[in-house]
């Protein structure tokens, strides 16, 4: 039932389509605009912003620089409040230890709070071939979940979606899985979001098992962290006898006090709120309170490829506040399914190839999806350079290459590059276009114009070569004075 | 080798790889030079006040002589029949809930989660409070309820001290280490539950209790 | 007093495509009592083989920039996205090409490339540069200017002190107008709904000009402006500072 992302294809097809869906464009728009502003205003708030920025980025370095002594003592941390630790080298690896710990309750289904790392590892899938429903609790995933849908954002994951669509879903989807649809619902988000409570409300009282994942685990206590709104993450972590957390490598803090740095960080950046309404901390079990039966997966896949990058590492810092998101041109434009992953925007351009490696075409399309503008790395919490990752992305696809039967890319950039390498062959060449501009008698521009440049011209006009070059007139001018 | 051995290995051939990445140093000007952080008491209590009332939340202050009547009075004032108090709540309340008529069930008496249905309301204390972002913290010691207890029922009535309300996020961090020493589940709340997922509309309210009060006793 | 003595990179593509800018920069530095030399062996500062992935290719470049630059005290650059790739990018070019000696020749130059606003408001000390230009101009601040080398608000000093100005705000400024290079041919269709929002933005305003100081964010715009008739110029800040009321331009 519920989709992947395997076999996407390059990024510029899934743009054009989005771009086509004109629905699709206005939700974003309207959507990545509001969150902006919001965002815009409170950490306005905060006069050390810049500060917190620069102890984000230490912190998580001290982490990933020292990541193996890190994970040990959490690993420790956990054994000792009661947890049972669990590593997963992959996807598969990962799946297949939720599973066999779903099925040694005997539970055939799992209520999930919001996880990235679970859809990035696609545990649902392994979930329901193993005969185990996993139901989505957040709102959006749960509307992405019945709308049988891909996510689109990592904060809202159905940021695609209006509010005449979801009352569609619902009404159509809710009792085949549940509890179906109150009867004349109406499209209000406060009603929708009621009929979501209780759709939910039964699953949750009954579950035996939570699947989550973490936004922090902290290394010098065992305390793992996750920050929500809604009271569904509080439920799963709550009420069920197990609770399994799937947690990325990268997520360690390695102190309590440097919690206090990410809350203030995370939440004003992503939600664009003071506070978010709901976090929840527990370290292992608690006597009479909670989950007995607590079990901690910590998954690499990947992870630490992108670790032995000594330029790349940084995106391991990434605390999935969808920041950069928000305010990426591309990603207002296109939204998050042409990125092919769970990770869209400037992160997921950055990401994905650094993950699953730079093979495929969608990989090797990634880090080209962006115009380099910078935006992102200006609201980024933790200071990831994600323009700088881009280009250190697109040097790596192209070294890839070099060896092979060279592109009319790449052929190109060798004869442009040997042109410009030195004054006079620039200037032979510029004779040649300004040429052309004498033929035009000095035309402004040429509107439109053949392949290559046709890519251009098809909506913008070709500014016409001039009838002089700058040095012409400089050697002229000097000439005249000499 | 097993899994968390060659991750392990992996993790430590990865930091050995050459190189080195000069970081940037720039970042954005400030576009406002940010709101100051209050200093003394009377500031601290009245934005805390301020913030968890802009979540909308209800925010009530009161006197330490009058706290009991001012739980009793505030869950009246919502309607509420039925109400669950949680193991070391004061007796005072207690006794004061009854008084105005509210039928009190004991969380001892709470053996299945769907129970908790059945009920109107929580009451608890709290452990901290933070001024700048309205944020109240349990460690769901006496007083607090075990995490169920304040997440099922539909409004949650937290009593806060003046003297456990911090002005700073970090300030707070450093108050709850040793409840996370002590092997503390904490829960951060600030305002009620609530939800954008829909058009970025903000609907307060899902799965989390959709009223939340705030007593915030002074003296 | 003696006179300030200045290099011009007048980059590539000015030379080649737009020399009525660098042609501006001379006539309004020499107006400011400066010194101005074009070294001819000057060609590229390597920014689209950077960009795109070609860094073995763009390293030539940044031994040639280091040549030709390297003796002068000042660099002017009437381009925020070439500053960006010599100030931000050379340094790491050097570091990758495994080369000490032009690391640390990189080092020496980049501290002495100003982009044109930067030289104008902090080695002249000027923000009224005595240009006259009157008509109702708007202002996109590109965004290696805005966000690469930080500007801030110097052009729109520059801009605030030219005589007979209407400059008007425009809406969402700080957003990218989708050129970034090869991104307008490699992603052409997102790069023109970027520009198609950029262009809307400035029709709106109802400038007569729209001034930038890099032309090729000009000529992205510009180009979709002039497919939609849309009767909007567009003008490098150069050019417009340059501009005087014996000498308009
Ligand atoms: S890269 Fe930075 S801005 Fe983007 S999601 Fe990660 S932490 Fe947030």
């Amino acid at each position: 039932m519920s989709r992947t992302f395997v076999g996407m294809p390059k990024f510029q097809v899934g743009a054009r389509h989005a771009l086509a869906d004109t629905q699709l464009r206005r939700n974003l728009a309207h959507a990545t605009r509001t969150i902006r502003a919001k965002r815009g205003a409170v950490v306005g708030e905060v006069a050390d912003w810049e500060e917190l920025r620069v102890k984000g980025a230490e912190a998580k370095d001290r982490v990933l620089s020292n990541l193996d002594t890190y994970l040990v003592e959490l690993e420790a941390r956990l054994v000792e409040a009661g947890a049972t630790v669990h590593w997963a080298r992959d996807a598969a690896e990962a799946n297949g230890i939720v599973v066999d710990l779903v099925k040694a309750t005997g539970a055939d289904e799992v209520v999930k709070v919001k996880s990235m790392a679970t859809v990035e590892i696609e545990l649902n899938q392994a979930l329901e071939a193993a005969g185990i429903a996993a139901w989505e609790t957040d709102l959006a995933e749960l509307i992405v979940q019945l709308g049988d849908d891909l996510p689109s954002h990592i904060l809202v994951p159905a940021i695609h979606r209006n509010r005449a669509e979801v009352r569609e879903i619902f009404l159509r989807e809710m009792g085949k899985v549940g509890r179906p649809a109150p009867e004349g619902l109406t499209d209000e988000p406060p009603r929708l979001a009621e009929a979501a409570r209780l759709h939910l409300r039964e699953k949750f009282l009954r579950a035996k098992v939570a699947v989550s994942g973490a936004n922090f685990a902290i290394a010098e206590t065992g305390t793992l962290v996750v920050v929500e709104s809604e009271g569904n993450g509080r439920m799963c972590l709550t009420l069920p006898d197990t609770l399994i957390s799937v947690v990325g490598i990268e997520k360690l803090l390695p102190t309590w006090d440097d919690l206090g740095v990410f809350l203030q960080l995370l939440p004003r950046s992503s939600t664009g709120e003071r506070m978010n309404p709901y976090t929840s901390m527990w370290t292992g079990r608690t006597e009479e309170d909670g989950p007995q039966d607590v079990h901690v997966v910590l998954v690499d896949n990947g992870r630490t490829n992108v670790l032995a990058d000594v330029v790349g590492r940084q995106a391991l810092r990434c605390i999935r506040c969808s920041a950069c998101l928000n305010v990426c041109p591309v990603y207002e434009r296109v939204g998050g399914k042409a990125y092919g992953s769970v990770y869209p925007g400037p992160i997921g351009a950055v990401l994905g190839p650094q993950l699953r490696g730079r093979q495929g075409k969608l990989e090797q399309s990634l880090p080209y999806a962006s115009t380099l503008c910078g935006a992102c790395f200006d609201v980024c919490p933790v200071r990831i350079e994600l323009p700088d990752l881009l280009v250190h992305l697109r040097t790596r696809v192209v070294d890839d290459h070099r060896g092979g039967l060279p592109s009319a890319e790449a052929l190109t950039m060798r004869a442009g590059a040997f042109t410009l390498s030195r004054a006079d062959r620039l200037e032979k060449a510029q004779n040649a276009a300004t040429g052309v501009g004498h033929l035009l008698r000095g035309r402004a521009s040429l509107g439109r114009v053949p392949w290559p440049l046709s890519a251009w011209s098809e909506a913008r006009d070709v500014p016409a070569p001039p009838r002089h070059t700058f040095r012409q007139w400089w050697a002229k001018r000097e000439g005249g004075r000499g | 080798m097993n899994a968390r051995e060659a991750i392990l290995e992996r993790v430590r051939t990865a930091l050995q790889a050459p190189g080195s990445h000069a970081a940037r140093t720039d970042g954005p000007q400030p576009t406002s030079a940010g709101l100051p952080v209050p200093t003394s008491r009377e500031e601290i209590l009245d934005l805390f006040a301020d913030r968890v009332a802009d979540y909308r939340s209800v925010v009530e202050r009161t006197g330490s002589g009058s706290q009991a009547a001012a739980v009793a009075r505030a869950l009246s004032g919502h309607g509420v029949h039925r109400v669950v108090v949680p193991r070391g709540l004061d007796d005072d309340w207690v006794q004061a809930l009854t008084r105005v008529g509210i039928e009190v069930t004991a969380e001892g008496d709470i053996s299945e989660h769907a129970l908790l249905e059945s009920v109107d309301a929580v009451v608890t204390t709290a452990t901290v409070g933070i001024a700048t972002t309205g944020t109240i913290v349990l460690d769901h010691a006496g007083g607090q309820g075990a995490r169920r207890l304040t997440l099922v029922p539909d409004l949650h009535l937290i009593v806060v001290r003046a003297d456990q309300v911090v002005a700073t996020v970090p300030e707070a961090v450093t108050r709850l280490r040793e409840a996370v020493l002590a092997g503390r589940p904490l829960t951060w709340i600030s305002g009620p539950s609530a939800t954008s997922d829909i058009e970025l509309d903000r609907v307060e309210g899902v799965h989390g209790p959709r009223t939340l009060h705030v007593l915030l006793v002074e003296g | 007093m003696s006179a300030v003595r200045v290099a011009l990179f007048a980059t590539c593509f000015n030379d080649t495509m737009w020399p009525s800018t660098p042609k501006a920069v001379v006539t309004l530095l020499e107006r400011l009592g400066c010194t101005v030399e074009f070294p001819r062996a000057q060609t590229c500062c390597g920014q689209m083989f950077t960009n795109t992935g070609y860094a073995a290719e763009a390293v030539p470049l940044v031994r040639s920039f280091v040549d030709v630059f390297g003796s002068y005290d000042a660099v002017v650059v009437p381009s925020g996205s070439c500053t960006g790739s010599v100030r931000e990018q050379h340094a790491g070019l050097a570091r990758r090409a495994g080369d000490p000696g032009l690391e640390a020749a990189v080092e020496a130059v980049t501290p002495k490339v100003h982009e044109l606003s930067e030289f104008l408001v902090d080695v002249l000390g000027v923000t009224d540069v005595g240009a006259y230009f009157p008509h109702r101009v708007t202002y996109h601040p590109t965004c290696h200017s805005l966000r690469m080398i930080r500007v801030g608000d110097r052009p729109l000093r520059l801009l605030r002190a030219v005589r007979g100005i209407d400059l008007v705000d425009l809406p969402a400024a700080e957003e990218c107008c989708g050129f970034g290079g090869t991104f307008a041919m490699k992603n052409a269709d997102v790069s023109i709904a970027m520009g198609s929002d950029k262009a809307r933005h400035v029709r709106e305003t109802g400038a007569e000009v729209l001034i930038a100081g890099d032309n090729s964010c000009l000529a992205h715009i510009g180009g979709l402006l002039e497919r939609q008739r849309a009767g909007v110029r567009t003008m490098h800040l150069a050019e417009v500072l340059a501009a005087t009321e014996e000498d308009p331009s």
